[in-house]
Formats: C-alpha cells, structure tokens, sequence
C-alpha cells in the first residue's frame, strides 16, 4: 500500500470512527430513560451519608 | 480509638506513612513484604549502578535513588514490624489524601518562590546573577518553577483530590492496600529526582518533558500504580454510577501515561549515561513534543481540575451539577477536541501548513467544550448566589471558573495564525499561561484543600474566614497585576520585532526588546510576590486548622469518614 493509500484511509477512516464514537456519547447523554439516572448521579457528591 | 497497638507511630522521617490508625488487624501485611523485596532490590540495583558509572550525572541520579528506596525500604519494615499496615478496611484511607494535601501546599509555596526568585532575575539581571552558583541560573531555575508549579503543587492536589472523590462517589475504600502511598512516596521521588537533576544540568530540553530517561522510567512505573490503583476503585465501587468527577480524573490519568511515554521514547546513550536521544528526529519530534506539551494543558491542567471543579463545587455549594447532561457532553467534546490543538504551537515553522490549520481549527472549537463546562460550574450555584457573599471558599472557586473562561477565551485567540505572528515567543504567552496557572489551576486547587483540609482533620471549620479574604483579594490582586503587566509587554514586544527601519532593516535589537520591558517585568514580579503571600497566609491558616480541637460531630456530611455500612460488610 502505497503512503496515500494509508493516509487516506486514516484520515477519512478516522473521522467517520471519531464522528460515531462522539455521537454514541451524545446519544448516552441524552437518552430519555437515562434521566432519572443522571438526576441521582448529580447528587452523588451530596448524599455521601447515606446509603 | 486507641488500643496501644494502633498508636500511630513515627517513623524514620516518613512519619505520614503510619499515621493510618489501625483497629481489627485484617491480613494484609502480605503484599506490603512484596513492596519491601522489590524496593530492597532496587535499592540494591541502583547502589550498584551508581558505583559502575563514570558519568558524575548518573551517579547524581543514583545516589537519589539509593537513598530514596533505602528509606523506602526501612519505612516498608518497620511498618510490617509494627503492624501498622494492617489498617481497618472498612474505613476510606485518608492518611495518603492528608500527606497530599501537605506535600500540595509544600510544593506551591517552594515552586512559586522560585518563580519570584527568576521573576527577580529577569527585573534585575545584575544583582540577580550568581556567577560562582551555576546552578542558580536563569536557565536551570526555569524549568524548576514549571515542574514544582505544575507537577509538583498541580500533580499533588490532582493525587490527593482524585483519591478523595474516587473513595466518595464509588463509597469504596482505596484499591491496592499500601499502593496509594507507593504513588505518594514515588511521585515525590519523582519530583526530586526531576528538580535537582535540572539544576545540576540533567535535562532533555523539551519543555514540561525536561527530565531524562531514568526519571522518565520511574515516572512511568509510578503512574501506572496511579492508574490502577483509581481504576481498581471504581471496579469495586458500592455505587453503580460513575461519577463524572471520576471520568475527567481517568482521562486525565490515561492521557498522561499516554503523553508520557510517546514523548519521551528514548535510548539511552548507555544504561550508566543520565543521557538519551529521542526516537523522533527533526519535524516529528515538534509535533510529538506539542501534541505532549497542549495536552499536558489539556488533560493535566484541565480535565484533571475539572474533575476536581466537578466535585468541589457542588459539594461546597450544596447543590447539585446545573446539568449532568451538559457534564457528559462537555466531557466527551472536551477529549475528542483537546488531542488535535497541539500543532498551533508551531506556526511558521517546518510543520506543514494543513497540519498548523488543523491544531488552529481545533484550538477554536476548545471554546464550546470550555465554556460550556464553565457555565455548568458557574449555574451550580443559581439560587445560592448570596454564598458568593459569605463564603470566601466558593467564591475562589467561582473566581476560579472566571479565570477558566478567560483563558480558555485568549488561548483560542492566540492560536489564531494571524494573531500567533504578533503573540508567539512574547511575553503575552507567558501572561496567558499564568492566568490559567494561578486563575484557574491555584485558585480551584485553594478552594478544593481549603474544603478539604476542615473534613480530613475533623474540624468544624477553618480557623478564620477573614485569612480566606485575605487570600483571595491579594491572589486575585496579583493576577491581575502580572497578567496585565505580560499582555502590555507582550505585545509591545511582538510589534518592537516586526518593526523596520525605512531601509528596511529590523529597527530594534533584541536587548533593547528586553530592556524596554523592565517596568513590566518588576510589575509582574510584584504580582507574583502577592500571590505567593497569599499561599503563605493559606498555609498559616490551615496550620492553624489543623491545630484546632477536633469534633466528632462536625457538621459537615463529608465528615462520616466511618464508610457506609454497605463498605464494612464487605
């Protein structure tokens, strides 16, 4: 393979497997039934007694 | 409490290592005999190394490293001799988050003195010049000031907040039994094998990445311990959420190891030489050293703090993240944008042009990742503004975000290719920097101990509120003298280099660039000096802290120390 080839492919590669990685982390923060989850997980520093 | 056996004890000048107060003996001495082989044979390795070199550097180096494990290993067998390593675990370890919060302040006030001591030499370079102390150079005095300020204070409050947030939020006792002190004890070796090899000249001459091979290596044993020592926390975590505290801390501590090690793959010039050569040769090792050099911003300088802002405020505040949403979105943009910023440190140079645009590029996009997290922090405390008012503490914190915000403003600016021509190698980067070292880095870090050291010791508040004040008015005070003072310099010096002459030759020498910066340069000293006085007044204030009577009642939640019932049964 030849240097273009391989710069190509990282390049194009790369930018389409960055892209979906950032929007899967998009779509975890804003998926409907994680809501609650995320309203507990934010009062985690506060509630440290109990449980 | 205090059965004869769990007396704390002293030990040979490691006294913070046993203060652990230990009840029922758990077996757990086993592993620390493993530590005490290992350092046993490393001391061994490094005597002999130091006695086969020739190199006086090396033999520097090794006379550090035997006394250093030499210590180590008498603290290591007078621990399992007494027993003290058998500490309860159903309690979270607070003796090594108490040892980084001394060794964060001793660190501060000793980097940020020899940042008054070279702000000095710069003012006044005559009386300021040692001519028979080498060492106290200019140029082996500088990389001392960034290493302690940075890695030093910034990686021991990183150590110390990280180890308390992990144990809070995962409700789980430190992973590794007496590893977390290892990472103590080795990152201080660290620092000292690092800061007294500058000045006695051992350095590789990249910035922030100055310390050669052999501290390099241990560098990098120490904070793989660090990693698995936060990673096992969160593996044995009672909560099933990860906080998000804890994803900025492990991106901040995966990140370096990555950094670390890419950047400084080397070979030595022979296994008893202090010196190596890099495997990067001429444009590729710019761009590795820079793609190192921002994310040590990135990642060390700013999401390690983040984690520490994501904890500190809202505990302080007593209320909650304004969005964990925005947190998770700011997190993730936050690291996918970072990593690519690195190239605009090297405009106008070998590298080529897409790849300057490209850092550029992504430079700018920082902004939305940057304040977006600052405006999260900022709207934590919608409805409790009145506590800007009354607690000195929050507002350091909140002072600390505006800082956030400016330099996360400026730096943007200055990647801009057109604006680096005017910036670059000027004073005005050093103001920049330094808005983000003591804005954001100091203040977040004084807020943070500030917080911390009442809960650690037990106490039911500081010792005075008005020491708070004092600090906070005179830090702030001094930042903005030196940064006002560097942003006048700086850009008087980018237009005094462009400057020509009708013939066209350049109308200013280089020395008269700098003399023409004197006032500017005792202006910034001046700001330092108040700066560092006011870490001295938090120093005092915390000493004072620490001496007041404990209460067990104290009436801060963070106090429960006893974990969570959940954590005894285990």
């Amino acid at each position: 393979m030849s240097y273009e080839t391989v710069s190509r492919l990282a390049q194009q590669g790369g930018t389409v497997y960055f892209v979906i990685l950032f929007l899967g982390g998009l779509a975890y923060a804003f998926w409907p039934k994680k809501k609650d989850e995320f309203q507990r997980a934010a009062r985690l520093p506060l509630d440290e007694e109990e449980g | 409490m205090a059965s004869p056996a769990s007396q704390p004890q002293r030990l040979v000048g490691l006294n913070l290592m046993v203060t652990i107060e230990s009840k029922p003996p758990t077996a757990r001495s086993g592993e620390a005999v493993y530590f005490l082989i290992a350092t046993v044979a490393l001391a061994l390795v490094a005597a002999a190394a130091t006695a086969a070199s020739k190199d006086p550097l090396f033999q520097f180096q090794g006379w550090i490293f035997t006394i250093a494990f030499t210590l180590g290993s008498f603290a290591l067998a007078a621990g399992i001799s007494s027993g003290s390593f058998n500490s309860p675990q159903d309690r979270y370890s607070d003796g090594v988050i108490k040892a980084g919060v001394i060794a964060t302040m001793f660190w501060g006030a000793a980097g940020m003195l020899v940042g008054c001591i070279i702000a000095a030499q710069l003012s006044w370079p005559r009386i300021f010049y040692f001519p028979d102390f080498g060492f106290l150079n200019f140029g082996r005095l500088r990389p001392l000031h960034t290493s302690a300020v940075i890695f030093a204070f910034g990686g021991n409050a990183l150590i110390a907040t990280s180890f308390w947030v992990v144990q809070r939020t995962c409700r789980a006792r430190l992973f590794g039994g007496i590893a977390p002190w290892f990472v103590f004890w080795g990152y201080q070796l660290f620092i000292v094998l690092a800061g007294l090899g500058y000045l006695v000249g051992i350095t590789q001459g990249q910035e922030y990445a100055e310390p050669e091979w052999a501290t390099d290596l241990w560098l990098a044993i120490v904070w793989v311990a660090y990693l698995l020592v936060f990673l096992g926390t969160i593996w044995k975590r009672k909560e099933p959420h990860i906080y998000v505290a804890n994803w900025f801390y492990l991106a901040f501590i995966v990140t370096i190891a990555i950094l670390h090690i890419v950047n400084n793959l080397a070979l030595p010039v022979s296994f008893l030489n202090h010196r190596s050569y890099e495997v990067w040769a001429g444009v590729q090792s710019a761009l590795v050293q820079w793609w190192y050099g921002h994310n040590a911003v990135g990642f060390f300088l700013t999401a390690g703090f983040l984690g520490m802002m994501y904890y500190f405020i809202p505990k302080r505040a007593e209320r909650p993240i304004y969005s964990y949403r925005l947190s998770i979105v700011h997190f993730w943009a936050l690291i996918f944008i970072y990593i690519w910023a690195g190239p605009h440190h090297l405009h106008y140079t070998a590298l080529p042009q897409w790849a300057q645009t490209l850092g550029m590029t992504f430079s700018i996009m920082l902004w939305m990742p940057s304040w977006g997290g600052m405006i999260n922090g900022l709207m934590t405390l919608s409805g409790a503004w009145d506590k800007l008012r009354t607690d000195p503490v929050i507002r350091m914190l909140v002072v600390s975000l505006a800082f956030y915000g400016m330099s996360t403003f400026e730096g943007p600016v200055m990647s801009i290719r057109a604006v680096n021509a005017l910036s670059h190698y000027t004073d005005w980067t050093i103001g920049h920097v330094h808005s983000g070292a003591l804005g954001w880095v100091g203040f977040v870090t004084f807020g943070s101990v500030y917080c911390m050291v009442p809960w650690l010791w037990k106490k039911d508040r500081l010792y005075s509120n008005t020491l708070v004040e004092w600090h906070f008015w005179i830090a702030t005070t001094g930042i903005l003298l030196y940064i006002s003072a560097m942003w006048v310099s700086g850009i008087m010096e980018g237009l005094m280099w462009r400057e020509y002459t009708p013939q066209g030759f350049l109308a200013y020498s280089f020395v008269e660039v700098v003399a023409a910066r004197h006032v500017e340069f005792v202006i910034r000293l001046g700001g330092g000096l108040m700066y560092l006085a006011g870490a001295l007044i938090m120093i005092y204030n915390l000493w004072r802290t620490v001496q007041l009577p404990s209460s067990e009642s104290a009436a801060h939640p963070a106090n429960a120390t006893p974990a969570p019932l959940a954590l005894a049964a285990e």
